[in-house]
């Protein structure tokens, strides 16, 4: 039996939108893959303990508040200084254009942006995974 | 309405007509599609005609404007008498920035002000807040104590403007700030116009910025009903909410069905805490969604406002008219927007503000352009007001009062969103009412279910979307988007610690002690917030109160 | 092992990385279970059992908080099911327990069943021998909670709580049957809700019916409200004190051992079956003569049989 990818779907902050976590969290299940799914306001601490603890392959988060260039890069940073590098981290949501640029270059490997398929999303996890 | 004869005729012939004439046609060139539905999923046959309205009865069913069951609007003389109110949501960062955008959209010819509040703020956290970090300012502005709110109106003379706030688990604060604030300006609260979003039920459901149990929860909302029916009269208690439930995926009709299930039990709660219907009932209004589907949107706002009237009136006994209406602010769908072309959502938004119009809303917030990208920048929010401006003097629609009824697909569509959302009612009752369901995260599957099955619609390219998944063109950067500066946050906390080094530390104790014992007790709750609020404590602190005694919420997730 | 050396010392990311390595049945998840299995058996292993929706993950997230402010070291497995059509899984049960997650103390790992019944997955014996080398003090297994399939639990912890709400109805009858047996203590969530009492009454009529020599004991919580999680705890470790006392702790796990090791057995005759080719061939090369009616599957299975032996 293939090993199932395993992700960690998180809404950081304190943004309560999450359909679009909902629909990525379930469109990855039929992919196949295993969801840890966190639900809503949680701190860049938490969703490290959650992604070290849970052992996951990749770490999606979505935010639609605008809060994301403070945000994302945080959890980069605390897994950074766990000392995990092997963890492909994604994000998604209401993030304009030029902010992108910036995040990837703060670690975010990839941003989805309103009306991406979740099908990019999945074929993007599984060509992208560094475990 | 038709003669029994007659209709005989026109089914006969209707018959003739499909077998023959189209017959013949789709065998020449079949139709686009097998079959057709609706934005919602709803089936939309070929052509409607008088047999699809056969059992509507006029007077019973559709009546006239201002004449139950409101079918045709609330007013006698709809937009001939006055327009809708262009009520244009915003607040940015500080109170002092979102000040100056007030005072540019009312000399834009804004009828009325939406204020935006920040994450923080629709929580109960101060800025200085650990979870507040990254949000202050974000999605709207930051309100910490009195200080903040006093500078958010300065200039503007709360008797004359009416003002709609976003906010809902710490409404009664927020109410609360503003009443000090007007008391300030010497506006006594009988003057007050308004509306507090106030609908912690669709928070639990779809939106996710509640904070206490759903029992107290429901309690700070019937207080409010109740100090507003005495001391604020003109002030709209809650704006029950289909709105984000709609933008969390769900169809026309479970907008609807869940809205006014929880519309059922806001009224049940303040039956049972002793307030009688009339009292409270015409002071609650609606906040609806407008998708693109512009004719089942339509029959949508007709089917909820009937279907209000029914309930109030068979269901709750209410005996004054204005407790049988269903007033409703729309606001086009954020949804439907793309972050593709962004140009082409102006058209979408356009489209929307038709369907609220013709389907008689009371007041409109139309998005701009760039909301799928960031938070609008004040050239396409002015183009978003336009738009309204141009459907109300141009398009001629507000010359005549529901100029679609008659329609027989519109009649028709009408009667199936009611009966669609009259069967999720039954289904909520059954289970013990809309809380209960929530907790129980049945709800939240309903939604989730059809936002799923619209995600998976559109990847397989059944439904389409303009410059998303068909007529795509190459990505273009769009560079005049708002920024949200990220000192606020800093700005934010300086000015609590100074606020704390100000106020009177002894004062604000001995009112959040008064506070801590009212929750805890029966009483109304609403004084005790005021008398926290004028003696600055912040909004982190009063909720905070709250939270020790509530407790806080834990959300329901059915995936 | 570097990695094994780590968890023993406590170390969060070695006990990630070996819990996925026995879940995923890596050629090294044996070799580390052999020789983390020495360091095993002091903790308590708690099974969190019953229906869905009657706040079993709110009510071990409260165990849990309890406990670790006690200074327990804590380990949650909670397990939720695998899709049988894509063999994906949502696992939600952090959700209610948001707040361990940064808790030193605490360590929460999601299990999808991944095609196992019974309401475990199958690598939970072995996410419990992780945890305990980790040094748990108590561990948390948080089962599936789909009516009666909840046998594997009573093979698994030593002490099981089962946890009951409010207005199950007729559903209590429904279930009857499977869970007197399996429970050590039931504890009615909810409490607070109407109908609590007659719900409390009719377990207990079922306890009183029962002929366990210790009764289940029947406790009355509100999970959500933090009311009566001290008093659970107790009767956790009160149940454990029985245990040890009355030699059942050891009668309990010598059992679960030879389960275990009948188990690998089973485990081991089907894969080295199953991964021989020659056997497939022949499998294959029946199945023909077995569709055209000239021999029947049984008889089939004894000519494979022979051939295996």
């Amino acid at each position: 039996m293939d090993r199932p990818i395993r992700v960690l779907v998180a809404k950081p902050g304190l943004d309560g939108h999450d359909r679009g976590a909902k629909v990525i969290a379930r469109a990855l299940r039929d992919a196949g893959m295993e969801v840890i799914y966190t639900g809503l306001r949680q701190t860049p601490e938490q969703i490290v303990s959650a992604a070290i603890q849970e052992d996951v392959d990749v770490v999606a988060m979505s935010i639609l508040s605008g809060a994301h260039n403070h945000l994302f890069p945080k959890v980069v940073n605390l897994l950074k200084e766990e000392g995990i590098e092997d963890i492909l981290i994604i994000g998604g949501g209401v993030i304009p254009e030029d902010d992108i640029p910036g995040l990837k270059e703060a670690g975010i490997e990839e941003v989805f942006t309103p009306g991406t398929p979740t099908t990019v999303t999945i074929d993007f996890i599984k060509n992208n995974l560094k475990k | 309405m038709i003669k029994d004869e007659k209709m005989k005729q026109i089914k006969a012939s209707t018959k003739e007509w499909e077998e023959t004439t189209v017959d013949k046609a789709i065998s020449r060139f079949p139709e686009r599609k097998e079959e057709f539905t609706t934005g919602s999923g709803l089936k939309v046959d070929r052509i409607y005609t008088p047999e699809n309205i056969e059992e509507l009865d006029y007077e019973e069913d559709l009546g006239y404007p201002g004449h139950f069951p409101y079918t045709r609007g609330v007013q006698p003389t709809m937009y001939r008498g006055r327009l809708w109110t262009m009520r244009m949501y915003a607040g940015f960062a500080t109170a002092a920035e979102s000040n100056k955008r007030y005072k540019y959209l009312v000399e834009q010819g804004s009828t009325g002000l939406s204020v935006a509040f920040d994450l923080p703020t629709q929580i109960g956290y101060d800025s200085n807040h650990p979870l507040a970090e990254g949000e202050v300012g974000k999605v709207g502005v930051a309100i910490d104590s009195l200080k903040d709110m006093e500078l958010l109106f300065e200039g503007i003379p709360l008797d004359k403007v009416s003002t709609s706030m976003t906010i809902n688990a710490p409404a009664a604060v927020l109410l609360a700030m503003y009443i000090a604030v007007a008391e300030k300006q010497g506006v006594s609260q009988d003057k007050l116009r308004g509306t507090i979003q106030n609908d912690i039920l669709k928070e639990y459901i779809a939106r996710g910025t509640y904070i206490f149990p759903t029992e107290p929860s429901m309690r700070l909302i019937t207080n409010i009903f109740e100090y507003c029916s005495k001391s604020v009269p003109k002030w709209n208690t809650i704006s029950i909410s289909g709105y984000h439930i709609r933008e969390a995926g769900s169809t026309a009709a479970q907008e609807v069905g869940f809205t006014i299930a929880d519309g059922i039990a806001y009224v049940e709660a303040a039956i049972k805490a002793g307030l009688d219907v009339d009292s409270f009932a015409p002071r609650l209004s609606f906040f609806f969604n407008a998708h693109n589907d512009l004719l089942e949107e339509v029959s949508k706002y007709r089917a909820a406002r009937r279907l209000w009237a029914r309930i109030m009136k068979d269901r709750f006994g209410a005996k004054n008219p204005k407790s049988m209406m269903l007033k409703f602010h729309t606001q086009t769908g954020g949804s439907t927007l793309t972050a593709q072309q962004p140009e082409n959502n102006v058209v979408r938004v356009a489209i929307q503000t038709l369907a609220a119009v013709l389907g008689g809303t009371q007041s409109l917030h139309t998005n701009s352009k760039d909301e799928a990208l960031a938070l609008p920048s004040e050239k396409s929010v002015r183009t978003a007001l336009r738009t309204q401006q141009i459907v109300a003097h141009e398009s001629g629609v507000t010359n005549t009062i529901d100029p679609l009824a008659g329609s027989y697909y519109v009649e028709a569509k009408t009667d199936e969103i009611e009966e669609k959302a009259m069967e999720y009612i039954k289904k909520i009752d059954e289970i013990g009412g809309a809380p209960k369901a929530i907790d129980m995260g049945y709800i939240q599957k309903e939604i989730m279910d059809a936002a799923y099955r619209y995600q998976k619609e559109m990847e397989s390219g059944e439904t389409i979307v303009v410059g998303m998944n068909k007529f795509q063109s190459e990505k273009e950067v769009q560079s005049d988007l708002l920024k949200v500066d990220p000192a606020v946050g800093e700005m934010q906390k300086q000015k609590i610690e100074k606020l704390k080094e100000e106020r009177d530390n002894r004062g604000v104790s001995n009112k959040l002690n008064a506070l801590r014992t009212a929750c805890e007790s029966d009483e109304n709750v609403i004084p005790y917030i005021i008398d926290a609020v004028k003696e600055y404590a912040t909004l982190g602190e009063i909720c905070g109160v709250m939270r020790e005694v509530f407790g806080e919420y834990e959300q329901a997730v059915m995936l | 092992m570097e990695l094994i050396n780590k968890l023993l010392q406590g170390d969060k990311r070695a006990c990630a990385r070996i819990i996925t390595k026995i879940e995923n049945n890596e050629d090294e998840a044996v070799d580390i279970l052999k020789e983390i299995y020495k360091h095993t058996g002091k903790a308590h292993v708690v099974g969190i059992t019953g229906p869905p929706g009657g706040g079993k993950s709110t009510l071990t997230y409260r165990l849990s908080k309890d406990l670790s402010n006690q200074g327990k070291k804590v380990g949650i497995i909670a397990i939720d099911p695998t899709s049988p059509f894509s063999g994906g899984s949502i696992l939600g049960d952090r959700i209610r327990m948001n707040e361990l997650s940064t808790d030193p103390n605490v360590f929460i790992r999601s299990m999808g069943t991944r095609g196992h019944l019974g309401g475990l997955s199958k690598a939970t014996h072995g996410g419990i021998k992780a945890f305990d080398a980790f040094g748990c003090d108590y561990i948390f297994v948080e089962t599936v909670g789909v009516g009666q399939s909840e046998v594997d639990i009573v093979r698994t912890a030593d002490t099981v709580v089962m946890v009951m709400v409010p207005g199950l109805g007729d559903d209590i009858q429904a279930i009857k049957a499977g869970i007197m047996e399996i429970a050590d203590i039931f504890a009615v969530n909810k409490s607070d809700l109407d109908g609590a009492e007659r719900t409390t009454a009719e377990i207990r009529m079922m306890v009183e019916m029962g002929n366990n020599e210790n009764k289940p004991s029947i406790l009355n919580v509100i999970a959500n409200k933090n009311k009566g999680i001290l008093e659970l705890i107790e009767e956790i470790n009160r149940h454990k004190e029985y245990l040890v006392l009355s030699g059942k702790l050891e009668e309990k796990r010598t059992e679960r051992i030879r389960s275990e090791i009948i188990t690998l057995i089973e485990d081991e005759i089907k894969s080295r079956i199953f991964n021989d080719k020659d056997i497939y061939k022949l499998l294959d090369n029946v199945l023909k003569n077995v569709y055209n009616k000239e021999i029947d599957p049984y008889s089939a299975k004894d000519k494979l049989f022979k051939a295996i032996v």
